[in-house]
């Protein structure tokens, strides 16, 4: 028995043709069909060696191979490792192990050492003998590739100990980054399809259902639809045909959670589907996943087989009557394709736009059977309720918003990446906390929540609990769970501006006031931005994002006023600064700034001369520097280069 | 039939179950603003001009494909609805060439009518407007997209009830497109001209190019007629200035088509201008066919008939009618052969 999938001897007989009802609790707690206790022994050392047990006679080396990390060349670190490994006869104590992403991939390449839990980060090709010798060989850590942290300048021994990591509660991500996702075996160490191994043996398919209900599980995918009566209505539909979807469309601009899920633990969002799909009673199944995604569509397709192969997907799966086919779609490009009446058509193969609703996807979904879409992140909660009970899962989170989420943190912060926190964590801790705080010891001044459906909050409204009730009624929203942080250089007629450029671009271009009312609030923002606002156009822009609001069909159009709703809530002095007094407040807005030279203060050097990339400032030793207003192209970096403050910005 | 009982703008009105607020509105005499809306296609719910204020419903929902219930409270003119529907019209306007003193639509478009009841200006909204070329590549259809509205019922009625699905949107955002499949000419597309596309749309954006420069939706009179090209049947109107038939609309009251007819009735009744038509009867006299009088024309076929049938025997004679009379001719024409000239020997070209 070589690997933990292997027959223990000849009286096991699970194969994908003849399965067995007992074969996920077989390979971690077996055999179970006859009493041996070589048998049993061979399987505790073989999952020991999987997770790195502290008992286990071989450790790992893992390396980070999610988009991040192997973009910056973590499979060549690989191979590098695997070299000096055998150099040093090192190969049977030690092994290497590709994983999913971590979160921190600003760190990255990330590399850990199991079973201590020694945390290396940025390392380089150069590094890896250092690591070999160093740590593998001596067992000191090497402290120069340690993670420090930028506010107490201390090195973290582990990833437990770096505050990016202490405060968050890694439910979800708790398999990313520790196993190897093309391993369907390590995915089943993980006690992975317990869950659904619960849910055909022990649960009629309407049990399942009251269990998810119970747990307080909403939809992560952006509105927070709660899961378990989503499922009621889909099992309710009459039709002896029917699908399961997975949206793994991840559109927002900066969230990464989804790919994360799926390049780094693919069979928990394969389990939950499983699990729904019972209970629903759907016998197929679509993963929409995004074409920009190549890495986790790959993995998604291992897996896929991997199931397959052990008897999982497919027919009569472990003996129990329930079947389910599932398939992966890459998608067409377009944010619009995620809202799931578009991502419908799309699997049709039909250009992705929006439906009305009714019907609902539940009665009239896929090719007009009953039909039910869940996020990515959604999907990989589902076997957590179901291998731990809802009430344990209904612990973690606020009354209404149960669980935990995970938020992709970006901008003007110290540690950006991916966290997962329980539901209703203050914006303050997860921004301050986790993610260290501003950048440069700028002064924060909003964050972006939910991306382009969302809002921005300011600094007096951080101590708010993230849950799904109370960030709507502050104007913003969990969305997909993106948090883009914005310093005082930010600004925020700016940001909307860039928010609704985004939009317009992507409407689908069914509905009048989302194609051509985002066109307009567009012209209006930019016009703004430039310096050419109109007394008039915060009320037009006002009533015209209203409209928009209320009478688009989709989604898309019905939110993509929020982030200009939002700033003229909070940030209302900074458009009128624009439009009346021709000032950006943040000295962002090009168009809306100059540049001069205090000829008192100019000490001659002319460093900044020879920096402008226009050449449009003159002087010489005798005569004060000047700037050519007209040739400048405002970009900033006469003022960076003076050392004596003579530049100035107005 | 099931009943509800439902409050429109304050009066109580009934109607069957399964209707929109839509019909439940028209039912009543209500008016509701439609673009996209058409009975015969699939709803869109896409121009959201029909907008309606319903109350326990979150934002404005669309009239057309929102379900009249038991007990619903309907606003369908109150300040909101009526500036939300002006604001959609506005920005429609703004990204629509108001060339109207040219436009072949002007008196007949849907797009004109309401922003004139609604009081749009077309100047709130002023930015960047659409230029793209028209598509002219064919002898029946003429495109305008800088005048099309995005309704998609061309897309619709092409797909539904032509069958031909040769038109789709393409492009996103403010470069959103109606057209052929990669944006080719309706003459390089799998287009059969039938025409469906340019009877539905509601404003200028697809018109009969033969009409073009010849006449005006007020200053023609509509005459129904049935199509004389084959024996289907349909009916649709000419067009008819100055007693010359300009070009052919469709009649949504046409008991066989309905609006729906093929190339030759909707696009081909030019010939009956044309200076090749035969006028009156000829009779071929050494060789040449001579204009004659109708009383010698018919007195001459008259003569030869009952010459065959005196010599030969009635059942000597056959007569072959057409496929493109109408039934009433078809009807004269086997009368003629029983009982004028006493055979069976009837049939017509498209009996096989
Ligand atoms: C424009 C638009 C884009 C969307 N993109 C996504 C997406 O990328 N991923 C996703 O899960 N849901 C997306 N949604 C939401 C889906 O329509 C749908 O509500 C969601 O997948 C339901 O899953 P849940 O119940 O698990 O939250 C989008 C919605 C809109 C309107
Ligand atoms: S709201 Fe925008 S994206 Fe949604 S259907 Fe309308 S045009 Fe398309
Ligand atoms: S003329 Fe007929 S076939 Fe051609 S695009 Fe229009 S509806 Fe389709
Ligand atoms: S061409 Fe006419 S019918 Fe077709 S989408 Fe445009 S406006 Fe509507």
């Amino acid at each position: 028995m070589k690997s933990l999938l292997d027959p223990c001897c000849e009286r096991c007989t699970h194969t994908a043709q003849t399965p067995c009802k007992d074969y996920v609790r077989c390979l971690t707690e077996g055999p179970i069909c006859h009493d041996d206790e070589q048998c049993k022994a061979e399987r505790q050392r073989l999952l020991a060696e999987i997770k790195t047990e502290k008992t286990s006679a071989k450790k790992a080396v893992l390396f980070c191979t999610g988009t991040g990390c192997a973009s910056s060349g973590a499979h060549s670190l690989i191979d590098l490792m695997e070299s000096e490994l055998k150099k040093h006869g090192l190969e049977n104590t030690f092994t290497t192990r590709p994983t999913g992403c971590h979160g921190f991939c600003e760190q990255g390449p990330i590399v850990i050492v199991e079973p201590d839990q020694t945390f290396y980060t940025h390392v380089t090709p150069e590094d890896i003998p250092e690591i070999v010798e160093k740590d593998l060989i001596q067992g000191e850590r090497v402290e120069r590739l340690l993670y420090v942290d930028p506010t107490s300048g201390e090195h973290a021994t582990t990833y437990n100990n770096t505050p990016f990591y202490a405060k968050q509660n890694r439910i979800i991500l708790h398999n990313c980054g520790h196993i190897n996702p093309e391993r369907i075996e390590e995915y089943f160490a993980q006690d992975g399809y317990k869950g659904f191994a619960r849910a055909i043996q022990e649960m009629q398919p309407l049990e399942v259902i009251e269990e998810v209900k119970k747990s307080g599980l909403r939809g992560r995918g952006g509105a927070g639809f709660p899961t378990g009566l989503k499922w009621s209505f889909a099992q309710q539909a009459e039709g002896d045909k029917k699908y399961v979807i997975c949206n793994a469309d991840e559109g927002d601009p900066g969230a990464f959670m989804d790919r994360s899920v799926l390049e780094g633990d693919p069979h928990s969002v394969i389990e939950g589907m499983l699990i729904g799909a019972y209970a629903i009673g759907a016998d197929e199944g679509y993963i929409y996943c995004r074409a920009e995604y190549p890495l986790a569509i790959k993995r998604l397709e291992i897996a896929i087989k991997q199931a397959q192969e052990v008897g999982l997907l497919g027919e009569n799966i472990l003996n129990s009557g329930f079947s389910f086919n599932l398939h992966v779609k890459a998608g067409a490009g377009a944010f619009v394709c995620g809202e799931e009446t578009a991502l419908m058509a799309s699997i049709e193969g039909n250009r992705g736009m929006p439906k009305v609703r009714p019907p609902f996807p539940a009665q009239k979904g896929l090719w007009a059977k009953p039909t039910n879409n869940n996020n990515v992140e959604t999907w990989s909660n589902v076997p957590h309720i179901l291998r731990h009970g809802a009430d344990w899962y209904a612990q973690y989170g606020t009354e209404k918003s149960k669980g935990t989420k995970i938020f992709a943190l970006t901008g003007k912060l110290n540690n950006t990446g991916l966290v997962e926190v329980p539901m209703g964590m203050s914006l303050r801790e997860i921004i301050f906390d986790i993610g260290g705080g501003v950048q440069n010891g700028k002064k924060f001044k909003a964050v972006q929540i939910g991306g382009p459906s969302g809002g921005c909050i300011p600094e007096e409204m951080l101590d708010l609990p993230v849950d799904f009730d109370t960030l709507v009624q502050a104007g913003a929203m969990v969305g997909s769970g993106g948090l883009v942080i914005m310093d005082e250089d930010t600004c925020m007629v700016d940001v909307a501006r860039f928010f609704l450029n985004f939009t317009q671009k992507e409407s689908c271009g069914k509905c009048t006031p989302c194609r051509e009312g985002t066109k307009r609030m567009l012209e209006i923002l930019t016009r703004i931005t430039k310096g050419e606002g109109k007394e008039e156009d915060l009320v037009t822009l006002e009533n015209l994002a209203h409209v928009v609001k209320n009478t688009s069909l989709c989604g898309l159009g019905q939110t993509a006023p929020n982030p200009v709703l939002a700033t003229l809530k909070y940030f209302r002095h900074e458009y009128e600064a624009h439009i009346y007094d021709k000032q950006c407040p943040a000295h962002a807005c090009s168009a809306l700034l100059s540049y001069s030279i205090d000829a008192d203060k100019c000490k001659k050097c002319g460093l900044c001369a020879r920096n402008c990339p226009v050449s449009c400032i003159s002087g010489d030793k005798n005569t004060p520097y000047q700037i050519n207003t007209e040739a400048c192209i405002k970009c900033g970096t006469c003022l960076d280069k003076c050392k004596f403050g003579a530049v100035v910005r107005a | 039939m099931e009943w509800i009982t439902l409050t429109i703008d304050g009066r109580t009105v009934t109607v069957p179950k399964g209707t929109t607020v839509l019909e439940a509105c028209r039912m009543n005499d209500i008016k509701i603003p439609t673009l996209c809306h058409d009975p015969e296609l699939t709803p869109a719910g896409s121009c959201r001009l029909c907008v309606v204020e319903i109350e326990g419903m979150r934002n404005l929902p669309p009239s057309c494909v929102t379900q009249a219930t038991q007990g619903m409270v309907v606003s369908t003119h109150n300040k909101k609805v009526r500036e939300a529907r002006k604001t959609i019209l506005e920005l429609l306007v703004a990204n629509h060439p108001l060339d109207c003193m040219t436009c072949q639509k002007m008196g007949d478009c849907s797009l004109a009518e309401y922003a004139y009841e609604y009081e749009v200006t077309g100047s709130v909204f002023q930015g960047e407007k659409r230029q793209l070329p028209l598509d002219d590549s064919n002898p029946f259809i003429l495109r305008d997209p800088n005048k099309c509205i995005l309704c998609g019922k061309c897309v619709r009625v092409c797909e539904e009830i032509q069958g031909k699905s040769v038109l789709d949107f393409s492009f996103r955002g403010f470069n959103t497109q109606v057209g052929p499949a990669f944006n080719v000419p309706y003459s390089e597309s799998e287009c059969v001209f039938c025409g469906s596309c340019v009877a539905v749309c509601p404003v200028g954006a697809l018109t009969e190019k033969e009409m073009k420069g010849k006449g005006r939706p007020w200053e023609v009179e509509k005459v129904q007629t049935t199509c004389p090209f084959c024996g289907t049947g349909c009916n649709f109107d000419l067009n008819v200035k100055d007693g010359k038939v300009i070009g052919v609309t469709s009649n949504p009251e046409a008991p066989v088509n309905g609006r729906h007819l093929c190339v030759k009735g909707r696009f081909g009744i030019d010939m009956v201008h044309s200076p090749n038509r035969i006028t009156e009867p000829l009779i071929k006299k050494d060789g040449e066919f001579v204009p004659a009088s109708w009383d010698e024309a018919l007195d001459l076929v008259a003569s030869k008939l009952g010459a065959a049938k005196d010599n030969y025997g009635a059942d000597a004679i056959a007569i072959l009618s057409s496929a493109r009379c109408t039934n009433e001719e078809n009807f004269l024409m086997q009368k003629l052969a029983r009982a004028v000239i006493g055979t069976n020997n009837i049939d017509h070209c498209a009996r096989t």
